[in-house]
Formats: C-alpha cells, sequence, structure tokens
C-alpha cells in the first residue's frame, strides 16, 4: 500500500516506505484533521469553556468600549465636555429646578437623565463624562505601559537569558535597581520630576501633562516582574536540542531567539499581558490620585477619586462612582486572565473530549506580581 | 577511491571548571575528547561506541561545531572549518547536517512540522513554493504522511519525531549527516525501522554517516567502520565485521561481552571478560593507558607507557600494549598509525614480551 494523501493513516493501517518497510503509524483516535491542534487551539477550546472567566472578560470589554465612546456620549447626550464649567447654572430634574452646585458648595447627585446621569462635581463638570473620559485616559495609560512592559521586558529577558554571561549580569543590575524601589514610590518620584520637567529624549519631546509620561513610567517600574521569568524560561529553552539544531542549520542568534524560543515563551506573555493591564491601571490610579501620574485638569478615575474624597460625607457619589469603575474594569481583565491563565497552563489539565491531552509542558510560570 | 570527505586531526576539548567569587580561575578540565583523529569517505558510514560520558558525543557536536574545540582540526572536504565563523560556515552547513538524540527535545514544540522541515531550507533562501513542495516530498521519503505538515510534533510518536528530525537534516540535501544515538531514546521495534530508513535514505542519496551509539549491536548493522571510545579517546578502529570477530582492545572485548543474547542458556554459557567498575575521572585521567584502571591484563608498563594507536592489517587499528587475538606476524607488521594521539610518542609501537601468551590465554574469553 503507497502513501494515500487523501486517507489519514488511522493506526491501523500501515504505511510503507519506498524501501519496503512497513511502518505501524502510532497515531492516538483516529480521523483527526490535517491541520494540527497546537497548543494555543487547545488553550482556546479550554477558555471558551471557562464561562465565569468569559463573562468578566466581556464586562472589561464593555467598559473598554463605553470609555473609549467617551466623546459621543459628551457631544450627543450629556452635551458638555469633560473640563467644562457649569457651577452657576440649573438643571431640571423630575419638573424642578435645582442648582448644579448648590450655594453651600454642594455638587449636585445623580439625576438619571441624560444631563449629569451620575451627577456633577464642585465645579460643576458631569460626573459620567469625566468618568468616561477618564477611564479612557486610565486604559489609554494601562495599554500604552502594558505595551511598553511587555516589550521591553521580551527584549531584555531573551536577550539576558539567551547571551548570559556580562549581558545577564549587566541586565540582572539594571532591573535590580528597578526592582529595589517600592513601585508606588518609584512612580511618585518619577511623575513628580518628569510633571515638572516634561521628558526629552532626543527629538521626542513630551510635556509634563502628557499621557505618556505616566504610561512610560508605569511601563518601566513593572518590567522587571515581566524580564525575570521570562530570562529564566529561556534559560532552559537555549540548552533544548531544537536551539542547537537551528544552530546546525545555520540560524543566527537573532533569529534562533526570534523563531525558536520567542514562540515558547509567547504563552508567558500573553498570561502577563491582562495580569500587567490590572497592575498598570491600578498603578496609574495610584499614581494620579497621589498627583503624580495624570494631571489635572485631565480627568482620571485616580484624580477623580482624588477630587472628591474631601467630599465623602456629603457627597459620596463623587469618589464611589469612579471607584466602582475601577474595581469592576480590574477585576474584570483580572478574573479574564486567570482564566487565560488556566488555558495555557498545561498543568490545568482539562480533559477535551477523548484523548487530547496537551503533552506539551511548559515550565510552571509564577504569576504573582508585587507591589 | 571515494573522495574524502571528513577528517579529525587530534581534536582536543576540554571542558574548563571555574570556581572563584568575582573572577573565576580555571582550577581543571574535563578532558572529553582528549585528541582523536578519524577520517571519513564519501559514501562511508563510521560508526563510534563507547559506554556514557567516554565523550562521543561530545566530539560529534564539535565535528558540526556545536562546540568550540580546544585544539586540534576538523577538516571537511579538505578545508578547515575549526575556526570558521557563522557566515563561513553557512556552505559547509548545506552538506553537514545533524540528527539528534532525543526526538522529544530537538523538534520545537510550537512549531508546525512543515515549518521545521522547512526551515533550513528557508535558511538557505528557497522560495516559499519550493520549500511548500520540498518538505511534502521529504515527509512522504521519511514514511510520514505529506498531509501532517500542519501538525505539531506533540501529535506523533516518538519514531515518527525521529523520521521529521531525519527530514529536516535531509533537506538541504547533505553529504554528511551526524547521528547522535538515533535510535537510543526508541523503542527496540522502532530502532529497526528507523536505521532501515537511515540505510535507505544512504543508498539513495549518497549520504555518509558517523553514527553514535552506546550499543554495538546497533552500530554493527550500519556502520562500514566502528571506532571504539574510551574516555576522551579512540581505543580501537576497525571495519566493522572484524571488529566483532577478531576484537584487539580488552576493552572492545568487554563491550561485545555486555551484548544480551536472546537465549538465556548461551548467554549463560559464553564466558567473558566483564570490564567492572565505574570509568575514572575525566578531569583527572589515569597515566599511560586510560584503561588500566579496569583492565583484567593491565601490567606495570601500562600505567608507565600511553599505548600508541597501533595499526595492524586491513585497517584495524588499536592502542594496547596486550593485543588480543594477534598473531606473532601481525605484531611484526604492526606500525604506528597516523591517528595515533601526540601524547603516546612517535616511537615505534613497544609490546610486552610474552604477549602472545597471555594473548592465547584471554582469547577463549573472546565471544563467538
Amino acid at each position: 500500500m503507497a502513501i494515500d494523501p487523501a486517507t489519514p493513516d488511522t493506526g491501523t493501517g500501515a504505511i510503507r516506505t519506498a524501501s519496503g518497510d512497513s511502518v505501524v503509524a502510532a497515531e492516538p483516535g483516529g480521523g483527526a484533521p490535517a491541520a494540527g491542534i497546537g497548543p494555543y487551539r487547545l488553550a482556546r477550546r479550554r477558555l471558551r469553556r471557562n464561562k465565569v472567566a468569559l463573562a468578566f472578560g466581556a464586562l472589561f470589554a464593555i467598559i473598554v468600549i463605553l470609555c473609549f465612546c467617551a466623546p459621543l456620549y459628551a457631544d450627543h447626550i450629556a452635551h458638555t465636555g469633560p473640563n467644562d464649567n457649569h457651577v452657576t447654572e440649573k438643571v431640571t430634574v423630575g419638573g424642578k429646578e435645582k442648582d448644579v452646585v448648590s450655594v453651600s458648595g454642594l455638587p449636585i447627585g445623580p439625576t438619571w437623565q441624560g444631563r449629569f446621569l451620575l451627577g456633577a462635581d464642585q465645579n460643576g463638570r458631569d460626573l459620567a463624562v469625566r468618568l468616561l473620559y477618564g477611564g479612557r485616559n486610565s486604559l489609554e495609560v494601562g495599554f500604552i505601559a502594558t505595551f511598553i512592559t511587555m516589550i521591553l521586558a521580551t527584549i531584555v529577558g531573551l536577550a539576558a537569558g539567551y547571551y548570559r554571561g556580562v549581558v545577564d549580569g549587566v541586565l540582572a543590575r539594571i532591573l535590580d535597581l528597578i526592582w529595589a524601589y517600592p513601585v508606588v514610590l518609584l512612580g511618585i518620584a518619577l511623575g513628580t520630576s518628569l510633571a515638572l520637567g516634561g521628558l526629552s529624549i532626543g527629538p521626542i519631546e513630551v510635556s509634563g501633562n502628557s499621557l505618556f509620561v505616566p504610561a512610560v513610567i508605569i511601563g518601566v517600574v513593572y518590567i522587571p516582574y515581566v524580564a525575570k521569568p521570562i530570562r529564566g524560561q529561556v534559560l532552559g529553552l537555549r540548552e533544548k536540542e531544537f536551539v542547537d539544531a537551528a544552530r546546525v542549520q545555520g540560524a543566527s542568534s537573532l533569529r534562533i531567539m526570534a523563531r525558536e524560543i520567542l514562540p515558547n515563551v509567547a504563552s508567558t506573555l500573553i498570561v502577563f499581558l491582562p495580569l500587567m493591564i490590572a497592575n498598570a491601571i491600578l498603578l496609574e490610579a495610584a499614581l494620579s490620585y497621589l498627583g503624580a501620574g495624570i494631571q489635572p485638569p485631565n480627568p482620571s478615575w485616580g484624580t477623580m477619586i482624588s477630587d472628591g474624597i474631601r467630599l465623602i460625607p456629603s457627597a459620596i457619589h463623587l469618589t464611589f462612582v469612579p471607584g466602582a469603575m475601577l474595581v469592576l474594569a480590574v477585576l474584570g481583565i483580572n478574573v479574564f486572565g486567570d482564566g487565560v491563565r488556566d488555558a495555557l497552563d498545561p498543568r490545568a489539565r482539562v480533559k477535551i473530549k477523548e484523548k487530547e491531552t496537551d503533552k506539551v509542558s511548559d515550565d510552571p510560570v509564577e504569576f504573582a506580581v508585587e507591589h | 577511491m571515494a573522495e574524502r570527505l571528513l577528517e579529525v586531526e587530534h581534536l582536543q576539548l576540554y571542558f574548563p571548571i571555574k570556581r572563584g567569587v568575582i573572577v573565576d580561575r580555571t582550577v581543571g578540565n574535563v578532558h572529553a575528547v582528549d585528541d582523536v583523529s578519524l577520517t571519513l569517505d564519501e559514501g562511508e558510514t563510521l560508526g563510534i561506541v563507547g559506554e556514557s560520558g567516554c565523550g562521543k558525543t561530545t566530539l560529534s557536536r564539535s565535528i558540526v561545531r556545536l562546540l568550540e574545540p580546544t585544539d586540534g582540526a576538523i577538516r571537511f572536504r579538505g578545508r578547515d572549518i575549526t575556526k570558521s565563523g557563522r557566515r563561513e560556515l553557512q556552505p559547509v552547513r548545506r552538506e553537514l547536517q545533524m540528527v539528534f538524540q532525543d526526538p522529544q527535545a530537538s523538534l520545537n514544540p510550537r512549531k508546525r512540522v512543515g515549518q521545521i522541515v522547512g526551515a533550513p531550507l528557508q535558511l538557505h533562501g528557497a522560495s516559499a513554493k519550493e520549500i511548500e513542495r520540498k518538505v511534502r516530498e521529504l515527509l512522504g521519503r521519511v514514511g510520514l504522511n505529506p498531509e501532517h505538515v500542519n501538525r505539531f510534533p506533540h501529535e506523533f510518536s516518538g519514531g515518527q519525531r525521529q523520521r521529521i528530525g531525519i527530514a529536516r537534516a535531509l533537506a538541504v540535501e547533505p553529504k554528511l549527516i551526524m547521528l547522535d544515538e538515533p535510535v537510543s531514546a526508541l523503542d527496540v521495534s522502532i530502532q529497526a525501522q528507523v536505521i532501515n530508513l537511515l540505510d535507505d535514505l544512504q543508498d539513495d542519496f549518497g549520504l555518509s554517516y558517523v553514527f553514535v551509539a552506546h550499543d554495538l549491536s546497533v552500530v554493527r548493522h550500519v556502520s562500514d567502520r566502528i571506532a571504539v571510545m574510551y574516555l576522551g579517546k579512540i581505543v580501537e578502529s576497525s571495519p566493522s565485521e572484524e571488529l566483532y570477530t577478531k576484537p584487539i582492545h580488552p576493552y572492545t572485548v568487554g563491550l561485545l561481552g555486555a551484548i544480551p543474547i536472546p537465549d538465556p542458556r548461551q548467554n549463560r554459557a559464553r564466558r567473558r571478560l566483564v570490564v567492572s567498575g565505574e570509568p575514572p575521572n575525566p578531569i583527572d585521567p589515569p597515566s599511560g593507558c586510560r584503561f588500566r584502571t579496569r583492565c583484567p591484563r593491565a601490567t606495570e608498563i601500562c600505567s608507565q607507557v600511553e599505548p600508541q594507536l597501533t595499526e595492524y592489517a586491513n585497517g584495524h587499528v588499536a592502542a594496547c600494549h596486550h593485543p588480543l587475538n594477534v598473531t606473532q606476524a601481525e605484531i611484526a607488521s604492526a606500525r604506528r598509525s597516523p591517528l595515533s594521539p601526540v601524547s603516546a610518542g612517535e616511537d615505534a609501537p613497544d609490546f610486552v614480551e610474552g604477549h602472545d601468551a597471555a594473548a592465547a590465554a584471554v582469547a577463549d574469553h573472546n565471544l563467538s
């Protein structure tokens, strides 16, 4: 029997080599499709069965979509901008005219209508509009920071783990230097100094109140938390025979890192991604609350909480609304991230019909990130 | 006569042992490969055998330049590649490929079979269409279903994975393939299939192999010549069949005696020269003959003079002061082999008086 490409061998049939040796193909479970079942496809299947993680992921996605639609809401429903004052204006609620900010300085509570849906702040600004714009800022900072962390940490981790020796030593000391400071303290120090002077690297000028300042700071302070585990994995992977095989073929070091090693640490990076987004959003809120992050009058969840903190007894909605939003967003991405980790973690070993267990073993990685 | 493909001359590879707080000092060396010379002609298969830790894997890895040799020369088609950089090696890589021991570890778990087998082609500048066609052809050639190009390594059995590894090595149409224990990790039934496949491929593509194994019975089947390594040195080298019928070095006799015979009665009945104990520490190898600490025939001279590789009739080479299975005439005509280590000296081979009596006594020990 010659090799028949139309029928994948099922384990019972024998295919013959040209020489006539009969070879029993040891294929488990017959009739598998020609396209292979890769680790990611298995992970996707597992994730799809984790309804809780998916629900929380959806929650986060909804928050993201709402926040990025902030201008639509502001223009078409609230008819005001995030920084527009309405201190002296009045608003009709349920047929009665009310001051947006009362004579004694108390802002109006939730009206549950187009204007001032969630009330106003001390300056008579629409809280709902600020919440969405603030969320957009917070999320943008979170995403950009995570992007920076991931890119730099991957490069640092790959280089340190692959080249070892001096490169590893120098990079490890730099990471230790960042790591030695508590994240928030380092963020405040960098944040306050950069907010005053702005940032100029060669031709790139970033003004002090730009979103990029907190994003870069947050991105940098989290590098060690991702780079160290990546380095550890690369140290193990570079000794694998498939790396030797690539070298025998004549592949360069860069090619080996990009083509052979990177795909093997990609799952770790994917697991880190949502967790780092959550951390970055939280750190942004903390820094903004302390005045070292997003600079007023730009809204962010952190600055909004900070603005409302003195009015907690009389106008709790000023802190509660951005606080709740922050919790929901971080909770959503965190639970989703846990689901992703469970799906990618081979130790989870969720049985997916019959015998399709994942034989690819990854080193277990701890994903705890301290503050 | 076939063209000389590979020459290894006095190859040494020491792994330094470093110690120190801030600045590492070298406190010793592991003599993994110590002055090994060998040659390989086109179309020939050289088997290299020896027990674990004797340096055979290190030798094969240094020949493909995965490890940097400490000293010596490697010539491929007469061209010295001992110190060549990656770019200089590129054309040599096309002709010199390797199959690894562990088919699980040598295939990247995140890549599809097509990518794995196609990678060397891509590196040497083939077009995407060309790669696609070639990969299918190769998979078919090594006895796999060409439709499986999109599968991942974990979806294959051990033997199939090794076939993928062989297909990858074949992709760039090499002349010489280093086989580093290609079947050691496989079941015995699969071993035979893979070895037969390698045999067929050799005939079809005119390949040469360096076949590293720790199992003499595996090597016997495929090799034209076999070299026996002990503690970083080649102690005996001969045409394949002659090694089994007429072993000269006591260590070879011991290795042969370790091959199990499937019939227990026969197995019990044979008298064996048993090599007992552990191999000595390669950091501090014994003086003189390295095998003397475990050799039943060792005498005074073995600890004082390092035996030369001595060439007997028929290209049979062995390094022993007390050779087995050789006649007086053969000894008289023996001469120093050019493959002999430098440290063993340039003088004529020296034999101990009364060797033939001892040889005759131990000759009975030799199995069939």
